[in-house]
């Protein structure tokens, strides 16, 4: 059952990603994406990564999406036809996606007892997060507690990334503001 | 937006039952699935849902952007804080087992609030200035 779940997840997920290829008009594409987004957290609750879906659900499908919309607000909603052949980039997509699914072969195999992850430090989390932190819930004793370090970085990384793109947005329009102010005065 | 009717109300309807989610990803995140993150970005996209269908002004005179951008930083130092505070009592670096000298779970479970408190704040507030400054520039 979990098997076919999966499967049709995986089928949907292609057909979208063919899709999106296909479709010129950007607003068909981010809605698509939006879509693409959903599928992937149910994929990732299928996976029993719970916290990841949610994330991904409240921000692939729901924030970035708005995001999106209201770049394209700003710009043309259809995509310029190309102007170039793109059989090179074609071909360098095709080879970098088969040297991905060659680089796949190596992985351990999904849910195996006996993959690092099961065997060293992950199953040392296990064992000790409930007698020392008391915390249920081992994904917020590991992210917050014991890898604490991680996460106040991801917080900074938040931040960064959140000042740079303000940066850019806010600073471009005062310098319009004022190109515009210098214009009216001559 | 005028017109709209069904939309203004299911969204009107909507977003307490958003934020209630939000306040309770945040707040179980010890116990179920969810935590900082996650409740961050539930928060903004509940006032980003608000903002497309009342408008960005509106939005704007509920979370000033001025509020916002005391938010983002506020957010970190209260995390980075927490481990300055565990310093001080004499552990290492965020380690929460000090902030209750009685009982070292204690100390684990507020310090792991405090954080995630930290995190929801940055989130939420830098998602919904990113949203403010892209909504702004359409005009």
């Amino acid at each position: 059952m979990e098997f076919l779940i999966n499967l049709i997840l995986l089928l949907f997920l292609s057909a979208v990603t063919v899709a999106i290829i296909g479709v010129r008009n950007l607003f068909s594409v981010v809605v698509l994406g939006g879509a693409y987004s959903f599928l992937m957290a149910t994929l990732l609750i299928a996976m029993d990564a719970v916290d990841v879906g949610m994330t991904e659900a409240a921000v692939g499908a729901g924030v970035s999406t708005v995001l999106l919309l209201s770049a394209l607000h700003l710009t043309k909603t259809d995509e310029a036809p190309a102007r170039h052949s793109n059989v090179l980039a074609i071909a360098l997509s095709v080879l970098t996606g088969l040297v991905l699914v060659y680089g796949t072969w190596d992985l351990p195999r999904y849910g195996d007892s006996e993959n690092p992850m099961n065997t060293y430090v992950g199953a040392d989390y296990l064992e000790r997060s409930i007698p020392e932190t008391t915390v249920p819930n081992v994904v917020t004793s590991v992210l917050a507690s014991y890898r604490g370090y991680d996460t106040l970085g991801e917080t900074v990384v938040i931040f960064t990334a959140g000042i740079g793109v303000l940066m850019l947005l806010k600073g471009r329009r005062r310098k319009e503001d004022e190109d515009g102010e210098e214009g009216r005065q001559s | 937006m005028r017109g709209h009717l069904i939309l203004r109300v299911v969204s009107k309807l909507l977003i307490p039952f958003l934020l209630l989610f939000a306040l309770y990803v945040q707040f179980h995140g010890d116990f179920g699935p969810g935590g900082g993150f996650q409740a961050g970005v539930i928060v903004a996209a509940a006032f980003v849902l608000y903002a497309l269908i009342f408008g960005l002004q509106a939005a704007q005179k509920i979370i000033s952007p001025a509020l916002l951008e005391v938010a983002v930083p506020l957010g970190v130092l209260i995390y980075a804080g927490v481990g300055v505070l565990t310093w001080s009592l004499g552990g290492n670096f965020l380690d929460y087992g000090m902030l209750d000298s009685h009982d070292p779970s204690h100390g684990q479970h507020l310090g792991i609030l405090l954080v995630e408190a930290g995190v929801l704040m940055t989130v939420s507030s830098t998602m919904l200035l990113i949203f403010y400054a892209f909504a702004g520039r359409g005009r």
